[in-house]
């Protein structure tokens, strides 16, 4: 003990904080741990980081405006400075909004950043989420962190649509109203739940502050919670590294902790939060005191939901006309329950897709090198479909921005965008496969032939060739090192039966891996060389 | 050099061989080269480069001190001088751009710091499969067959079960304190304030309509006598906005030859005035755009498209039934009145509308 506490003394302050924290939770243990380990370098890996960080700033940004935000319908005249709209009726919410916009300095600002960070968080999650999806991070031992990731994204839109709804404008009120419509158009408890979320009928008096404790309490906490289990996860797993010489599943290849990925990682949280600052004061994002308080009467044309509600909002407007019907003296309101079904199934696909994908291989080990998505054709085709679904369903929701901006019909650029949501996926899944295909096809005629050097030699014999140049055994291994699936055929069971469910494997297998190119071996290697050889 | 000792550390422990499905493993396969040799920088060679890069970290770190100066400096400085949107802007404009300087500058430079100065030669670390070993495992199924016998939890069914039960009834008080969310929803929704002679009044003024002040072509916004009046107090203003939300109207004058009424609506109009719900019958925006040469009406949310002379009935988007209509007619001194209430509930569908 005594000489522990001399070597302190001797190393002065820093070596004396070192020394007290150790002795009180064990930082020595901490620090010998997680100081330095390795994490990898690529710049995709920074897009969950993004994410990260810009929850940060809506922690930081958000608590600021609580001081000055009062989450209350109740009804005032307005006696604030911002001339038009004085003597106005609107509800507290409103009117405090407008104040922290113009007589709270730096209110503007934090609103703006606020915002500005929201949809920097969702689009940073769904980014990451793509950048899991096509290089198969989400394979064992990460299911389940894809699913809290999953979760993530979810409760980011949930969040953001609880802010949006805050100030009670024109625009905020007519996004409630089209929740109310369709929570109404629910089968049996439809009205009960929106009579349940209002209080009454619409809009009520509560909603707001309903809104307010969801939107600053239940759902941070959720996502802090998320968050934290996100991270643990990704320090019992470490992270995953792309394929590569000297990558492999049982190491972890990069840059240690100290003090590089805490210069990179800190440094890049002042780079998020300074990115978003300089957004925030130089562009305007939901002037609210344009709108006015909300009234269900009028409505602007051209109003946008936030981005990440967009494909929600599409979803709603693709829908066909009379779909709804009435039978045994109940309604069904198919134009609302259609769009919510079709929105649902494909978050849940989105959830389940490891799951599937893992019963289909039925690979039970574990992946820690990514895969290049071309070397996985079928997922990277079944991702690119759902991203242009969903990219369909987003520009659903600007239908008549595109017609007026374009000046073309909306109703047929509403029927182009309904034959889109079906025709476009099929086609993006058929060109993303064969792409991928092709590009494997090229990565196989590069090891097997070399790369084409552009230098032209004449033969003794008058032949003229191109000298291809055979490249190095790094670049060789990164295009080699990929696994190499087949399909199989159903096959009876020891009872001699074929199980329906042997069946479906076996079709979703040679769903996924009839058409593959396999990786090159030695042996073609050195049977091309030598076939070289005798060629020239 | 540390790859090697992971191979050692690799090769003296048994990892689990787990099934690997339909992945074909190949013999026969090209030998891992090993991390690719690393390539030295211009600042791991040259101290020129090396203080270079130095000199240019300090200065970014001084560039953010400038900016957060500068951002304390804005927020007094660029005074906000009452309602002036100027003022107000170059507030938040210069405090935001010294923030942003702030935290640039110490973020470029931690990253400009890290990526030219400290070492970039990538380094290995062994991974362990995230199943434990054997013996672990066997610690663990140990551990939870103690505590079943020592709780006896397998074996006393009836501890078991009944705590099954209570379990499964513990959150339901839960849910059911939150009854009080909000009232039944009764039939408010199929009423609205129209009733037998209420005046037509303009939204938002509150004053009546003579039917003789309105042109062909002309769209009057139209809520019910008495709601202007509610939005007045404080303590009806919620009220008013829960009536406007369902008695919203738009009020329309054609050419009465270009009406297609059914006999059962033929005293529903006024000379070719006619009165429809505002509320979309899709999900409850306002459809608020009327277009007077095809004498459609649009609802800017998602589209429905209503053909104002053939009863409000949908021919485009994802409404299914028509806008219903408010029966009027005119008073003794002129003006327009409601027959009645609309005949059907007004705004989004709901299960029991017709019940």
């Amino acid at each position: 003990m005594t000489t522990a506490n001399n070597t302190a003394k001797k190393g002065g302050f820093l070596a004396g904080t070192a020394n007290y924290l150790d002795e009180r939770v064990g930082v020595a243990g901490i620090l010998k741990t997680f100081g330095r380990k390795v994490f990898p370098d690529h710049w995709s890996f920074m897009l969950g980081e993004v994410a990260l960080y810009s929850f940060l700033v809506l922690l930081l940004s958000g608590t600021f405006l609580t001081f000055f935000f009062q989450p209350a319908m109740t009804p005032v005249v307005y006696d604030g400075i911002y001339g038009p709209l004085k003597g106005a009726h609107m509800s507290v919410a409103y009117a405090s909004t407008i104040d922290i916009s113009f007589e709270v300095r730096g209110g503007l600002l934090m609103r703006q950043v606020h915002h500005w960070a929201a949809l920097l968080f969702v689009a940073s999650a769904g980014l990451h989420m793509l950048r899991v999806f096509f290089t198969g991070a989400f394979r064992k031992p990460r299911e389940i962190n894809w699913v809290v990731g999953f979760a993530l994204f979810v409760l980011g839109m949930g969040g953001g649509f609880t802010g949006y709804s805050l100030p009670d404008d024109l625009l905020s009120g007519n996004g409630l109203r089209i929740i109310d419509g369709m929570l109404k158009g629910v089968p049996v408890i439809g009205s009960w739940i929106s009579s349940l979320l209002f209080g009454g009928e619409f809009p009520g008096e509560n909603i707001v502050a309903r809104l307010y404790s969801l939107h600053i309490m239940l759902i941070p906490a959720l996502i802090l919670v998320f968050i934290a289990i996100h991270l643990f996860m990704v320090v019992i797993h470490k992270h995953t590294h792309y394929s590569g010489a000297g990558k492999r599943d049982d190491n972890v290849v990069g840059y240690p902790l100290a003090p590089v990925y805490v210069a990179k990682a800190g440094g890049f949280f002042f780079i998020v939060f300074g990115v978003i600052m300089l957004v925030a004061a130089t562009f305007t994002i939901n002037p609210v005191w344009n709108y006015g308080g909300y009234d269900p009467s009028p409505v602007s044309a051209g109003t946008q939901p936030d981005w990440y509600i967009g494909w929600l909002d599409g979803a709603l407007r693709l829908t066909p006309s009379h779909l709804e019907f009435e039978a045994g003296g109940y309604t069904y309101s198919m134009n609302v329950l259609l769009p919510m079904i079709v929105g649902v199934l494909f978050l849940v696909v989105v959830a389940l897709y490891p799951f599937i994908e893992a019963w289909v291989t039925g690979d039970k080990r574990e992946h820690h090198v990514l895969d290049r998505p071309r070397n996985a054709p079928t997922r990277t085709a079944i991702g690119a479909a759902g991203v242009v679904f969903y990219a369909v369903l987003w520009a659903g929701a600007a239908t008549d921005l595109i017609a007026t901006n374009f000046k073309m019909s909306l109703n047929q650029v509403l029927t182009t965008l309904q034959i889109s949501l079906i025709v476009l996926p099929v086609l993006a899944y058929i060109i993303t496969k064969r792409l991928a295909l092709s590009l494997q096809r090229k990565d196989r005629e590069i090891v097997l032939h070399g790369r084409e050097s552009g230098r032209i030699v004449r033969l003794p014999h008058g032949e003229f060739i191109e000298v291809h140049e055979e490249i190095d055994e790094y670049t060789r291994y990164k295009l080699v090192d990929f696994v190499n699936y087949e399909p199989i055929m159903a096959r009876p069971n020891a009872r001699g039966k074929i199980t329906i469910r042997g069946r479906i494997r076996a079709s979703m297998s040679s769903w996924f891996f009839e058409d593959r190119v396999t990786p090159v071996t030695p042996a073609e290697l050195e049977a091309s060389h030598k076939q070289g050889k005798e060629l020239h | 050099m540390s790859e090697k000792k992971n191979d050692l550390v690799k090769h003296e422990e048994v990892e689990y061989q787990y099934d690997a499905g339909l992945a074909k493993v190949n013999a026969d396969k090209f030998a891992d080269p090993g991390i690719e040799p690393h390539r030295v920088r211009m600042t791991d060679k040259s101290v020129k480069h090396e203080k270079t890069a130095a000199r240019q970290v300090a200065a970014l770190f001084f560039i953010s001190i400038a900016g957060s100066i500068f951002a304390i400096w804005a927020y007094f400085g660029f005074r906000v001088y009452g309602f002036d949107l100027n003022s107000i802007r170059n507030n938040a404009l210069f405090l935001g751009l010294g923030i942003a300087l702030g935290m640039l500058g110490i973020g470029i430079g931690a990253v400009h710091w890290a990526k030219t100065l400290m070492p970039d030669a990538e380094v290995s670390e062994a991974r362990h499969q995230t199943r434990g070993t054997e013996e672990t495992r066997a610690a663990a199924l140990e551990v939870i067959k103690l505590a079943d016998e020592e709780s006896g939890f397998s074996r006393r069914k009836l501890i078991r079960r009944s705590l099954y039960g209570a379990l499964a009834l513990f959150p339901i008080p839960g849910l059911v304190i939150f009854r009080d969310l909000g009232p039944n929803p009764s039939d408010k929704l199929k009423h609205t304030m129209w009733s037998a002679g209420a005046k037509l009044m303009r939204d938002p003024s509150g004053t009546p309509i003579k039917a003789s002040d309105v042109q062909v072509g002309s769209v009057f916004h139209v809520i019910p006598e008495g709601l202007a009046e509610l939005g007045e107090s404080d303590a009806t203003y919620g009220k008013m906005l829960e009536e406007k939300a369902k008695a919203a109207v738009l009020l329309v004058r054609v050419d009465p030859a270009d009406l297609k009424e059914s006999d059962a609506r033929k005293d529903w109009s006024y000379q070719g005035i006619v009165a429809y719900s505002k509320i979309c019958t899709h999900v409850g925006c306002p459809v608020a755009l009327y277009e007077q040469h095809t004498h459609h009406l649009l609802c800017p949310c998602h589209q429905s498209t209503f053909d104002l002379t053939d009863e409000c009935k949908v021919i485009f988007g994802p409404a299914s039934r028509p806008l219903p209509q408010l029966p009027i007619t005119v008073d003794a001194e002129g003006y327009l009145v409601a027959r009645s209430d609309f005949n059907e509930p007004v705004g989004p569908s709901f299960w029991d509308r017709k019940a």
